[in-house]
């Protein structure tokens, strides 16, 4: 990634997300209250949540590969099940997936 | 200080401590993905909005390009508005009270004015601006440590970086999975992603997924 590659990501991501932030307080409630797009909406952070985690975790570039990151993922949903708190989640995949790395 | 507002502030402070921390993530995974410490600071201080920090990040650490991680990213935000109506009637703010108000409109801080109904508008207008002013604090604290953390530690695989990413993300889905229609999008939503991985370009499979969101709700159920 080129410096103004990162500039341009950082300053469009910012300079959106807080216009869409704006945009909730100044539009008329009416517009944003039809049914479909409010069940969408719900459905967007789980849909793109979800891509996300597949994409950094079993993707390289183009392909699927199941690594070292892929062993930090199965701990990682082993402690979301046993309800451990976020922190110990990251750190507990990181810890995993650092160990795997340097046994392989 | 009353006991209404005594119980405001702590629930307001507990969400904002436990998620500033959360920062420390998004500061690593950031240097993991090539930006500068300035630049990850400048994220948490400007777009201030975890999920689509993450995301735009995350995207550009897959080899994605500029625009597909920037619409990411703002898709994910595009919640924010939805709370933005929510709060604009009860916090009836002009100007740049408004701009401050709008900035702080994140999922914590609406959660936890909503959460005060109970005790009256006024705890809720509390609750809504200790939490939105506490999270940005701690979660700019945090972005800073954890920034500076990954830049002293250098190749992100070797400390395991490159699996907190995905982890982090888990992290953030998992409580939102209140329901097993929801766990089904959740899922479908994994396998659609991974499906479409080798005929499209790097990055852009996370933003496709929109689609199945799209499926999932556009009848009612």
């Amino acid at each position: 990634m080129s410096p103004s590659t990162a500039w341009i990501v950082l300053l469009a991501t910012s300079a959106l997300c807080f216009s869409i932030k704006l945009f909730g307080y100044y539009v008329p409630a009416a517009w944003l209250a039809h049914p479909r797009l409010q069940r969408i909406n719900a459905l967007i952070p789980i849909s793109l949540l979800s891509a996300l985690v597949v994409a950094e975790g079993l993707v390289q570039k183009t392909s699927v590969v199941i690594d070292h990151r892929a062993a930090g993922l199965a701990v990682a949903v082993g402690l979301l099940f046993a309800k451990a708190p976020f922190p110990v989640v990251v750190v507990g995949a990181a810890a995993t997936s650092a160990l795997v790395y340097h046994l392989h | 200080m009353t006991d209404v507002r005594r119980h405001t502030v702590r629930d307001a402070l507990s969400v904002a401590v436990t998620v500033g921390t959360y920062g420390v993530a998004f500061g690593a995974a950031s240097i993991a993905a090539g930006f500068s410490v300035l630049q990850t600071c400048l994220f948490s201080l400007l777009t201030f909005t975890g999920a689509s920090q993450f995301a735009a990040v995350g995207v550009m650490a897959a080899g994605g390009g500029a625009a597909s991680a920037i619409a990411t990213a703002s898709l994910l935000g595009t919640r924010n508005a939805l709370y933005g109506l929510q709060m604009a009637p009860l916090l009836q703010v002009k100007g740049t009270k408004r701009a401050a108000a709008a900035h702080v409109t994140i999922d914590e801080s609406t959660n936890v004015a909503l959460s005060q109904a109970s005790r009256g508008a006024h705890a809720m207008r509390l609750g809504f601006w200790i939490t939105g002013g506490g999270t940005f604090l701690f979660w700019n604290l945090f972005t800073l440590l954890g920034a500076l953390g990954a830049k002293a530690l250098g190749n992100p695989a070797s400390w395991g970086l490159d699996a907190a990413v995905p982890a982090a993300f888990l992290g953030l889905l998992w409580p939102r999975l209140t329901n097993t229609f929801l766990r089904v999008v959740a899922i479908a939503s994994m396998a659609f992603a991974l499906l479409v991985t080798s005929w499209l370009p790097a990055g852009v499979p996370i933003i496709a997924s929109v689609v199945v969101a799209m499926a999932f709700g556009w009848g009612e159920r």
